[in-house]
């Protein structure tokens, strides 16, 4: 469904994407992970198109992106750190969204909205919202046009353990409806339960790319933070 | 592509800068014009105040306002619209509100106290500044990530449009005092609009005889219709051509 090949991406002398090749198909739910700074953001910009490759090509359902950009329709993202302008309400920025966004004859997906609270706090104003509550409207956000592919940048980053435990509720709702989801993160134990494929990224490049049986069957562990130790370890 | 610009404008509408700028703009109209008893001497007044204040306003509010979108424009990257898009709606949010700010605060007052050929030209220049000023903006904040930098080149741009770029011409005149310069200057006021909408507006005005032989091939030049259609080309080249470089830029630009 999502097909990088070759990526490469410089800014300036560093290579944050060198030559990454990768596959993603629907149904799956890929744990992309690695040290800070092995590129797995600048892939997911890549993806989404807001980062140039400086060679290579992706494609999404057999289009190249650089040529389409009706594709993103077909995404939620969550940023990593999510910005808004400043001096828009939470209401504001979700009415401006929709009618952005609007497809005909489409539902919104409010759940997560409504189990966040959000509906209580729409006018609030951007600027001043919390780390953890802009994280919020960065997750409703992606998954409020219900989506065939999520790409989360570390969701979990910032949200207490019971927002957590919602959105990690939610993904796993998500996964079962069949829908290709991408999830980088730092905390493994959060993605243990939900992924089903791992991408191991490392200064630029992408070391491996294989579902969590199989590493799990390689490492002869059980746990994926400890099947990425063993594997760190080799 | 209309629904971006909608809410460009409103963000403008609400920092109430731009509503500022109108005001002052149509006090100082309307100051002119009463102060003066001889309209088209109003005009010349005003004319320094359009040459000098509107393409500075105009660049900077507009250098500003892309920098301080810089979380609109994250968001609305990763969403399904067209880049090319996104940016010619920040253009055009920001030129729309600049030329009617523009208007309402000069041009009418302007068509109001001077209607005739004086008046209408020189509304017609304030809003080719407008907009000109506003994409000469939009390339300078493109070219450069780092705000305080960008900020820095769009004044130092307004600079060499408004007094370096006279002080050049100037300084090549007396140099080349001996030689027949008068084609050249034609040459040469196309490569800056402010020049171009000065040479413009003056032309209509009676005292255009002051500016002696120079004045003669002007008036030859731009006061036929091909002078002018030429003129009104090139500053929509004005437009066009920074528009298009940022366009360029923006489309491949990582955020």
């Amino acid at each position: 469904m999502l097909i990088a090949t070759n990526v490469t991406k410089k800014f300036g002398r560093l290579t944050a994407l060198d030559n990454v090749s990768a596959v993603c198909n629907k149904g799956q739910t890929i744990a992309l992970i690695g040290p800070n700074g092995s590129g797995k953001t600048t892939f997911i910009k890549c993806l989404l198109g807001m980062v140039v490759p400086d060679s290579g090509f992706i494609t999404f359902n057999q289009q190249n992106i650089i040529h389409d950009w009706r594709y993103r329709a077909a995404i939620g993202y969550m940023p990593q750190t999510g910005r808004y302008p400043e001096n828009m309400t939470i209401g504001q920025v979700f009415d401006m969204m929709k009618d952005i966004r609007r497809q005909p004859n489409s539902e919104y997906d409010e759940e997560l909205m409504q189990l966040f609270n959000l509906p209580g706090i729409m006018d609030k104003r951007m600027r001043a919202l919390s780390g953890g509550t802009r994280q919020k409207v960065s997750a409703c956000l992606a998954f409020l046009f219900r989506p065939d592919v999520l790409i989360l940048d570390e969701p979990t980053a910032g949200l207490d353990p019971v927002a957590t435990e919602m959105l990690k509720e939610k993904i796993r709702k998500e996964k079962q409806r069949g829908k290709l989801i991408i999830i980088t993160s730092h905390i493994l134990s959060d993605l243990d339960d939900i992924v089903t494929e791992v991408m191991y990224m490392q200064e630029g490049k992408l070391r491996f790319h294989t579902s969590l049986d199989q590493l799990k069957e390689d490492t002869g562990e059980q746990k994926l933070a400890r099947a990425i130790a063993a594997i760190m370890q080799r | 592509m209309n629904k971006i610009v909608k809410y460009v404008v409103l963000d403008i509408l609400k920092n109430k800068i731009v509503v500022a700028y109108m005001a002052v703009l149509l006090l100082i109209s309307i100051g002119v014009f009463n102060l003066e008893d001889n309209a088209s001497k109003g005009v010349l007044s005003l004319l320094n105040i359009i040459l000098i204040f509107v393409p500075l306003v105009s660049i900077i509010f507009s250098t500003i306002y892309v920098y301080n979108s810089a979380e609109f424009i994250e968001l609305l990257v990763s969403q399904p619209i067209r880049r090319t898009n996104l940016w010619m709606s920040i253009f055009g949010g920001l030129a729309l509100s600049l030329v009617v700010a523009f208007f309402v605060g000069c041009g009418l007052p302007v068509l109001l106290y001077a209607p005739n050929g004086t008046g209408l030209i020189m509304a017609l220049m304030g809003i080719f500044i407008s907009v000109i000023f506003t994409a000469i903006a939009l390339l300078a904040s493109v070219l450069t990530r780092d705000k305080a930098k960008g900020i820095g080149v769009s004044i130092l741009l307004w600079f060499y449009f408004t007094l370096i770029f006279d002080s050049i011409i100037l300084f090549l005149l007396f140099r080349f005092m001996d030689y027949p310069l008068e084609k050249p200057m034609i040459a040469f006021s196309f490569l800056n609009p402010v020049d171009l909408a000065r040479i413009l507006i003056l032309l209509k005005l009676d005292i255009s005889a002051l500016m002696g032989a120079t004045s003669a091939v002007f008036r030859d030049f731009f006061g036929g219709t091909t002078g002018m259609m030429i003129a009104l080309l090139s500053l929509s080249a004005w437009i066009a051509v920074p528009l298009w470089l940022s366009v360029r830029k923006f489309k491949t630009k990582d955020l």
